[in-house]
């Protein structure tokens, strides 16, 4: 079992600890040992802190080059390596990195490759991987196996497993030097650029306050405004609120519009159609404030309140404020 | 220059419903549409040919009513389209998916009178199938370099200069040769809407041509269910984490009630 870690700038990406762990779990079950793979620069202090996270062995391919991210000198290096050393499972976090390089890797090598997992089994007649992940945008999930190829190839979603560590042991550490030049790669890195601080930046926000058509006006998005703010919130809402433009093109969640996490959504006059849902569905808290009962939205909130949000946000806004005060 | 797109005829899933009775997803009469992101790769490919010359040529791979959705990609301007449609072809993964659509590729390669440079365009990914995988898929399988998750692009002579998400803070610019793939994100372009002369030469100027596995010369191993190395063994609705309550009593009691459980959720 493998486990491939990314970087940048000397750190490593912490979803390669939480497949560690996740690894270490499958590979006890499937009695086999457990392998970080690292592709990089300057990181043979830090080999021996991977037998805390439960790697049993590392396999360094170090390079000058390779401190940055080079797709296709990345599956190069992998697929030679996998060929000669014939791992059953390969994890590879599911970052825009990862699902760079997987996919041609797994061309490569003809073997099935299963795209941003969020569950992972083994199956215990077959030694199966058995890949759970979300499909029609979180709306089904489906559960896929490679019962004829090896190696099973996964990318595996961030976040989902947690890093866990254990008794350090000794880990063997197997070094191969590449002296990989620019030249040896087609695409040249002109430079990374840090972004834009956007104005609204809806995908990062912490709090999201959203109102749909039950808003009822422009004007009516002052009493949102004025909940977000009281929050240290985003304003977001749904299509149709954009389309009567009541709010901005860069505020709209669903589908069509941005897609969002937060660990509070409040959904306020949104009756809840599936193409606003697929948009907010993962955040982790989700508040619905409508009047009618038989609202869809009403499904996926866990909180709700059944009642005219002109009413109760005033109240509500009093008191987050008095709890704000109390703090 | 030839300008490939590789498009796909997905559900549209802003009409999809859920049956409340077994909570799984009504698929019979829903409109199909062409992925989301596969129009902003066609409104690259019309902006390129429109800025350099060019021709664009749309290719999906799906079953005959997939014609449809070349149909629209011709309204839009495409030049050229063409359906690779064959019973052989279903039940693909990515790797059999992006096998058929090399050898398309590959095929109209091979009729040019004289080389050409080219370029691939693909959305990011599907919407039903949320993969990313073709792209990258069929890059190697052209043998040519891939840049994934594009932002910006810029086409100088035979080299692209393409800007890709990197990191949560940082984009990276890459430069490579053509021929290359790239696969592009929403944020690109807006895609344009057809005019009453685009549809109408779509329909009566221009074609959609079938290609089936035959026409491919495609090894019936390769392609579809046969040529698939990964199966879906099961498919569920998700459970959602949590339960949902309801709250009651006066609009005081219920914002009480609320602002306490967020407080006790360490959401406020």
């Amino acid at each position: 079992m493998w486990v491939v870690a990314e970087h940048y700038k000397g750190i490593i990406h912490k979803v390669a600890y939480q497949l560690l762990a996740k690894g270490r779990e499958l590979a006890d079950i499937l009695n086999v040992s457990l392998t970080l793979v690292i592709l990089g620069d300057k990181f043979d202090a830090l080999l021996d802190e991977f037998g805390e996270y439960g790697a049993d062995k590392v396999i360094y391919v170090k390079s000058t080059l390779l401190k940055d991210y080079y797709s296709d000198l990345y599956v190069k290096t992998l697929t030679e390596l996998i060929s000669k050393r014939k791992p059953e499972i390969v994890l590879i976090g599911a970052t825009p990195t990862g699902r760079d390089f997987a996919p041609r890797v797994a061309k490569r090598l003809n073997a099935g490759l299963t795209a941003d997992c969020t569950g992972l089994d083994i199956e215990k007649e077959t030694g199966n991987l058995m890949q759970t992940r979300p499909t029609f945008g979180g709306n089904i999930m489906a559960t896929i196996r490679t019962p004829t190829s090896r190696p099973q190839l996964a990318t595996v979603r961030p976040g989902i497993f947690k890093a866990v560590t254990c008794e350090k042991k000794k880990i063997k550490i197997t070094k191969l030097e590449k002296e990989y030049k620019e030249k040896d790669s087609v695409a040249k890195i002109v430079k990374i650029i840090g972004k834009e601080k956007k104005k609204i930046n809806l995908e990062e926000a912490e709090i999201i306050v959203a109102g749909g058509r039950g808003v009822g006006s422009k004007e009516g998005f002052k009493l949102i405004k004025e909940l977000a703010e009281v929050l240290g919130a985003e304003m977001g809402g749904s299509r149709v609120t954009v389309e009567l433009n009541w709010l901005e093109q860069d505020r709209q969640v669903g589908q069509t519009g941005k897609t969002v996490s937060p660990s509070l959504y409040i959904a306020c006059g949104i009756s809840g159609a599936i193409q606003h849902l697929v948009g907010m569905q993962n955040s982790g808290i989700i508040v619905a404030i409508n009047r009618d009962v038989n609202a869809p939205i009403f499904n996926v909130a866990h909180y709700g309140i059944v009642g005219d949000l002109h009413e109760v946000i005033p109240v509500l806004i009093e008191k987050v404020k008095k709890a704000k005060l109390e703090e | 220059m030839k300008i490939f797109v590789c498009i796909k005829q997905v559900p549209g899933i802003s009409e999809v419903k859920i049956d409340p009775k077994t909570n799984t997803l009504i698929r019979s009469g829903i409109p199909s549409i062409i992925n989301p992101h596969d129009k902003h790769a066609i409104e690259l490919g019309l902006t390129i040919k429109e800025n350099h010359g060019g021709e664009v040529i749309a290719i999906s791979m799906g079953p005959p009513q997939a014609e449809e959705a070349l149909r629209e990609a011709l309204s839009m301007g495409v030049d050229k389209s063409y359906l690779l449609t064959d019973r052989a072809f279903a039940g693909a993964d990515t790797l059999a998916t992006s096998h058929t659509l090399a050898l398309a590729i590959k095929k109209l390669l091979k009729d040019l009178k004289k080389a050409e440079p080219y370029l691939v365009i693909c959305g990011t990914q599907a919407i039903d199938g949320d993969t990313a995988q073709v792209g990258p898929e069929l890059a190697e399988e052209l043998g040519i370099p891939q840049i994934t998750y594009v932002l910006n692009f810029e086409l100088k002579e035979d080299r692209i200069i393409v800007e890709r998400v990197f990191r949560a803070e940082e984009v990276i610019i890459i430069e490579t040769k053509l021929p290359a793939l790239i696969s592009v994100l929403k944020e690109i372009n807006n895609p344009r809407k057809p005019g009453i002369k685009g549809i109408v030469d779509a329909y009566e100027k221009k074609k959609v041509v079938f290609w089936n596995s035959e026409d491919l010369k495609a090894d019936k191993a390769e392609v579809g269910l046969n040529g698939s190395m990964t199966e879906v063994w099961k498919i569920f609705i998700p459970v959602r984490k949590g339960e949902h309550i309801k709250l009651t009593g006066t609009i005081d009691d219920m914002a009480n009630e609320l602002v306490k459980n967020l407080k006790e959720d360490k959401v406020i």
